[in-house]
């Protein structure tokens, strides 16, 4: 089988400083792969190379076998990788409703004419994407919003709303960046639930980047380990459990498994 | 619903457009109220051109004064050295269009720098470019250098300015409304966040330059035609002052701020005409205070009911298929 993503030999610096080293990555499709590793492992750096956020000096990156390095951000998500943020970037005074419809920016098929001139190609178009993003709206218990600033709302359902915003537009690849940061126990077992059905409902391939053990544990089929930018490991959860480089490098420095410690922000893009 | 509100609309701007061309035939308004009003239409095009690139988008221009300039010496070259005289009333909206294309043609070279830097440093290249317009037009010496340019005939009408602000206003609305629109504001919100929901934000500012500064040309042949004279400091940076004074009086990302801006502006500094040369302190004075206690200005990021479309809602009649509920965007 193809990979869906292909990460080849890929590094990164900012300035003198070694951020990510030779990093190599092959995602199947339908699979559900977490990166982890303390923070500054270089794990939020690794997502913005794949979306483009950061220009690619060494290694490759292939989308279903194309070759996507050199793309820009906006052409690699509206080919179908999408992602969310681990401090959540909405636009905060559009409402809930734009923010998700903005999502599906890349697949609008009219013309700046066709919108001066409020054509029926427009207001077909926009009529269904309104439909895409209400039903979206639904599925994350967001009707209600809809016309209200993003800003108004709370921590967990602005969470839902980047959730929304990022599905609108149909990815085949979903980067989750830290979804469950800043969530209580029980909240953490709602986004698992949570994750799972969009994964099936959505056909997805996720790739997630998580600091706690016990959300990558239960979700994910693979996990690979960074620390300083190097791969340290990967393999299967239980094998990545017992690995004794993570638990030197990881675990052993925390203290232990699931042990949660609030979360100072990476770099970001 | 949608339908009446359409129906008010365009029977309101069929209205205003009798009555522009009705009351200055009629006598019952002097010259000085009609030329007042000429200029509050005038300004209120460059509000709403300026607002789409400041309020909508985010960014900061100070120096659209510079667009407006190219509109209107490219219009006063068109009706006073081009066409013989006889076909400048009859082209004088295709003279206009002319001006304002140049002034398009211009926002491509602000627009690309606007690919690369933002914010101060935008703001600063507007400002060269500001600068850099003024100091060709005192340079060029067929154009009557820092003398100015004048012959030009006076073909500005409450009618014409009055069909240009509706038209402004049309475009404008349209595309906040739009796709497009929905994508500038995230310029503003946050270009990065923009970029990776797949918004093309290069192309959109393109787009957003393009259409502000076609407007701020067309302003620009108004005026000329108007005054019918002008020179290159008529498009000086305290130009460019007065449009952000405008723009942040009658609020930022908001057509009725741009109009409403446009009015208390003019209509002001009319009658503060007894003040004599202190009156200019009025605008800047004005803009600090405004900073101070009211950044967003009267109706920042407020519109008027009129101006904006229904609030999207799903199904209603929808010709393109209903998405199921459960997963609706499953097997795509």
């Amino acid at each position: 089988m193809q990979p869906i993503l292909e990460v080849t030999h890929l590094s990164h610096s900012f300035g003198g400083l070694k951020a990510l080293t030779d990093l190599s990555l092959e995602i199947f499709p339908g699979e559900l792969v977490g990166l982890i590793g303390p923070n500054g492992a270089g794990k939020t750096t690794v997502f913005n190379l794949i979306t483009g956020v950061f220009r690619i000096s060494q290694g490759r990156i292939f989308f279903r076998s194309e070759n996507i390095s050199d793309w820009r951000s906006h052409r690699i998500t509206a080919a179908g990788i999408a992602r969310t943020f681990q401090n959540i970037r909405l636009f905060k005074e559009l409402s809930v409703l734009d923010n998700v419809r903005l999502g599906a920016f890349g697949q609008h098929r009219y013309s700046l004419l066709d919108a001066l001139r409020r054509s029926r190609r427009f207001t077909a178009a926009e009529q269904q994407v309104t439909n895409q993003a209400f039903a979206l709206l639904e599925r994350f218990n967001l009707t209600h919003y809809a016309h209200t600033p993003a800003r108004h709302l709370a921590y967990g359902e602005q969470r839902r709303i980047e959730m929304a915003r990022a599905l609108i537009s149909r990815p085949q690849l979903l980067l989750l960046d830290e979804p469950a940061a800043g969530m209580n126990q029980s909240e953490i077992e709602d986004l698992i639930q949570r994750v799972r059905q969009i994964q099936q409902d959505f056909d997805l391939t996720i790739l997630l980047i998580e600091h706690q053990m016990r959300v990558v544990v239960n979700l994910c089929q693979r996990l690979t380990v960074l620390d300083f930018g190097q791969t340290i490991a990967s393999g299967t959860p239980q094998e990545i459990q017992r690995h004794p480089k993570v638990l030197e490098a990881y675990l052993g420095k925390d203290g232990g498994l699931g042990q949660e410690a609030p979360e100072p922000a990476e770099e970001t893009p | 619903m949608l339908r009446q509100k359409g129906f008010l609309i365009w029977s309101g701007a069929a209205l205003i457009l009798a009555l522009a061309w009705g009351l200055p035939a009629s006598g019952a308004l002097n010259p000085y109220v009609i030329q007042i009003l000429m200029y509050v239409g005038i300004n209120m095009i460059l509000t709403l051109s300026l607002n789409l690139v400041n309020g909508y988008m985010g960014e900061f221009s100070v120096g659209h004064a510079g667009f407006m300039g190219i509109g209107a010496y490219v219009a006063s070259v068109l009706t006073v050295a081009v066409l013989p005289p006889a076909w400048a009333a009859p082209a004088f909206p295709a003279v206009l269009v002319c001006g304002g294309a140049a002034a398009a043609l211009a926002g491509l070279l602000v627009a690309y720098p606007s690919f690369r830097t933002r914010g101060d440093y935008l703001a600063i290249v507007t400002l060269a470019f500001n600068m850099i317009v003024k100091s060709v037009l005192e340079n060029i010496s067929w154009l009557g250098g820092p003398r100015g340019y004048l012959g030009m005939p006076r073909l500005t009408t409450l009618f014409w300015v009055a069909a240009w602000v509706i038209l402004t206003l049309l475009v404008l609305r349209n595309l906040v409304y739009s796709n497009f629109g929905r994508g500038i504001t995230a310029i503003r919100e946050d270009e990065v966040a923009a970029n990776l929901t797949s918004v093309d934000t290069r192309r959109l500012k393109l787009y957003a330059f393009l259409i502000s500064a076609f407007f701020a040309g067309v302003a620009g042949g108004l005026y000329a035609h108007l005054l019918q004279f002008i020179n290159p400091r008529s498009f000086s940076i305290l130009k460019s002052t007065d449009m952000l004074v405008m723009v942040y009086l009658g609020g930022v990302g908001s057509l009725t701020g741009s109009l409403l801006g446009a009015t208390i502006f003019t209509v002001l500094l009319e009658l503060l005409r007894p003040l004599g040369i202190w009156r200019w302190v009025v605008g800047p004075l004005m803009l600090v205070l405004l900073m101070i206690y009211r950044p967003q200005g009267v109706m920042g990021f407020k519109e008027a009911r009129l101006f904006k479309p229904k609030l999207p809602t799903p199904g209603g009649g929808s010709p393109g298929p209903p998405a199921p509920a459960a997963s609706p965007l499953r097997g795509q």
